[in-house]
């Protein structure tokens, strides 16, 4: 059997906001091409765990990280260029984020900073992108219109499409359907399921079923520890390794 | 017994309340008092001038400015108007780069210390006397003028609008670091994690979403050019001139008031012209900060 190289290696990655902590020694791995979930009751620290792999946690001025975060194998805390480490993962906000542009601008604005220029290439990438999002259909005719004037949903979606304009390898997903319908989120899962075949995926979920419906494998975080990471079937099924996981899943917590 | 007591208890509670209430009704209302008392003496005295005589062609279009001459007086404010003006906007130009330039770095790149050191900073200077800033223009900026462009003096448009600009920044600063300030982190982490720079982020993201506020302080900071007197009264040279280049000297319109006002007989054309002069500055800076007020309504709005 070939082991594969992780895509993404947490290790003993421990976070701490000033006193408090919000990560406690985690290892955890994302395979290629696989999409991995990610469930934990409300603080357990699964943002936070999103937030230490592209890094963006450095903007809250109180967050120590400890620990290794690797991305195909190398430490991002020592990437060479911060944008260019970015870029190569895309990121969906629990709370949708329309950026004050038109709708256009939004999904443009990743490959506009990283320096493309070409409109018949902008307008291939927005169209590719929103239709990725299952946003096109609904945006097709006013993508000049300001992306902060789109319901809830729609820049859920619009956030999701932008994740996806600067091609990431790495998509990372925040409880992306808190806002979505059931038959849109469908939509999306199906697209997901579509693009584990390229890029790797990690979901950070509320949805247990949702996690059940997607996953290969999922992870367990309870108060910033990680409970088990699994088989998503074992996980769900009758005997999880630990019985937390199972009176999570079966909403038998408190 | 006791339940008298606490009936004349809520009614005392009540009788405060009310005195509070009228206390500060009586605050707000005396502000717009004030406010309409000022301009209600300043157009009183301006107005026998203005609607009986004055030939606001010549007021506004004629540069010569010859209140006290025997035989021959003229109230033509162009030149004043047009030093006000020189001196406001070169001002402007120093200030605006340096004022936003300054609210940007405050705002995004600096953190915990030298923040809090250049924010003490930037209001220690907008506590400055705009009487010690003539001076300073006076002894310290005038012969540099002289030195650096060769000219016989360095009272002048640059001079003043110099001092101005700086004495503008303030402003600038603090309202336009309120403007970044209220644009949420929440835009700030989703442009950096698609991979934009800080740079990137601020210019494309920051900027356009704090536009009416960096408007609102960018005019608030005209607003506070437009009006100051002493600093332009010492440093601009006193020649009723338009001018042709920044170091012509000039004499703005606030600094003629000053200067003029106290030699004048009351009720006099003269002492009116100088309350017409008053009202066309109250005008101005009336529309400056009305625009900015909607800026800033803007602001708040999104
Ligand atoms: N910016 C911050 N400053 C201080 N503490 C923080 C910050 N962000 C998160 N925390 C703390 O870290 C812990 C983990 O938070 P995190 O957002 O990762 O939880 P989560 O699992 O994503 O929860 P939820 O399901 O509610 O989104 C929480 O206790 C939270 O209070
Ligand atoms: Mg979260």
């Amino acid at each position: 059997m070939v082991s594969e190289r992780p895509k993404v290696q947490f290790e003993t990655l421990t976070v701490h906001f000033g006193e408090h902590i919000a990560l406690k020694d985690v290892t955890l791995d994302l395979r290629p091409n696989e999409i991995l979930g990610i469930i934990g009751p409300a603080g357990s620290g699964k943002t936070t765990l999103l937030r230490a792999l592209n890094r963006t946690l450095e903007l809250t001025r109180d967050a120590r990280i400890e620990g290794k975060v690797q991305l195909d194998g190398e430490d991002v805390y020592r990437a060479p260029s911060l944008p260019a480490l970015r870029r190569r993962i895309g990121m969906v906000a629990p709370l949708p984020v329309g950026l004050p542009m038109s709708i256009y601008d939004n999904v443009a604005f990743a490959p506009r900073m990283a320096g493309v220029r070409s409109k018949t290439t902008l307008d291939g990438l927005v169209e590719t992108c929103l239709v990725q999002a299952a946003l096109w259909d609904e945006v097709k005719d006013r993508l000049a219109d300001l992306g902060t004037k789109l319901s809830g949903g729609q820049q859920q979606r619009l956030t999701i499409a932008r994740a996806l304009s600067h091609e990431p390898e790495v998509l990372c997903l925040d409880e992306f359907s808190i806002a979505i319908d059931p038959v849109t989120t469908m939509r999306i899962e199906e697209v997901l399921k579509e693009l584990s075949r390229r890029i790797s995926i990690l979901l950070v979920t509320n949805l247990v079923q949702q996690a059940r419906r997607l996953a290969h494998r999922t992870a367990f975080l309870l108060m910033g520890e990680l409970v088990e990471v699994g088989p998503t079937e074992g996980l769900f099924g009758r005997n999880p390794s630990d019985s937390r996981t199972f009176d999570y899943v079966h909403g038998m917590f408190g | 017994m006791a339940k008298g007591w606490s009936k004349t208890r809520a009614q005392v509670e009540r009788a405060k309340e009310r005195v509070i209430e009228l206390a500060i009704a009586a605050c707000g209302i005396s502000a717009v008092v004030f406010v309409f008392a000022i301009i209600y003496f300043v157009f009183r005295e301006a107005a026998p001038l203005l609607f009986g005589g004055l030939d606001i062609g010549q007021f506004l279009g004629s540069p010569e400015w010859y209140p006290d001459s025997v035989s021959n007086k003229r109230y033509g404010a162009l030149a004043l108007i047009a030093g006000t003006l020189s001196v406001t906007v070169l001002a402007m130009a120093i200030a605006v780069p340096f004022g936003l330039g300054a609210a940007i770095y405050v705002s995004e790149f600096s953190h915990g210390r030298t923040k809090e050191a250049l924010k003490v900073v930037i209001e220690l200077l907008a506590g400055v006397p705009s009487v010690v800033w003539g001076f300073i223009g006076l002894v310290v900026i005038n012969p540099i003028i002289i030195d650096v462009f060769n000219t016989a003096v360095g009272l002048n448009v640059l001079n003043g609008a110099f001092l101005l600009g700086l004495m503008s920044v303030p402003i600038m600063v603090s309202i336009g670091e309120d403007a970044l300030k209220a644009v949420p982190d929440t835009y700030r982490e989703a442009a950096e994690a698609m991979g934009a720079t800080k740079w990137q982020v601020t210019w494309r993201v920051l900027l356009p979403a704090a536009r009416n506020g960096l408007l609102a302080a960018v005019l608030l900071g005209v607003g506070r050019a437009v009006g100051e007197t002493m600093a332009v009264l010492m440093a601009t040279g006193h020649a009723v001139h338009i001018p042709t280049s920044p170091l012509d000297s000039v004499r703005t319109m606030t600094a003629t008031i000053a200067a003029e006002l106290g030699e004048t007989a009351k009720g006099s054309d003269h002492y009116r012209i100088l309350f017409v002069l008053g009202a066309l500055l109250f005008a101005i800076t009336f529309v400056v900060n009305l625009v900015a007020d909607v800026a800033i309504r803007g602001v708040r709005k999104r």
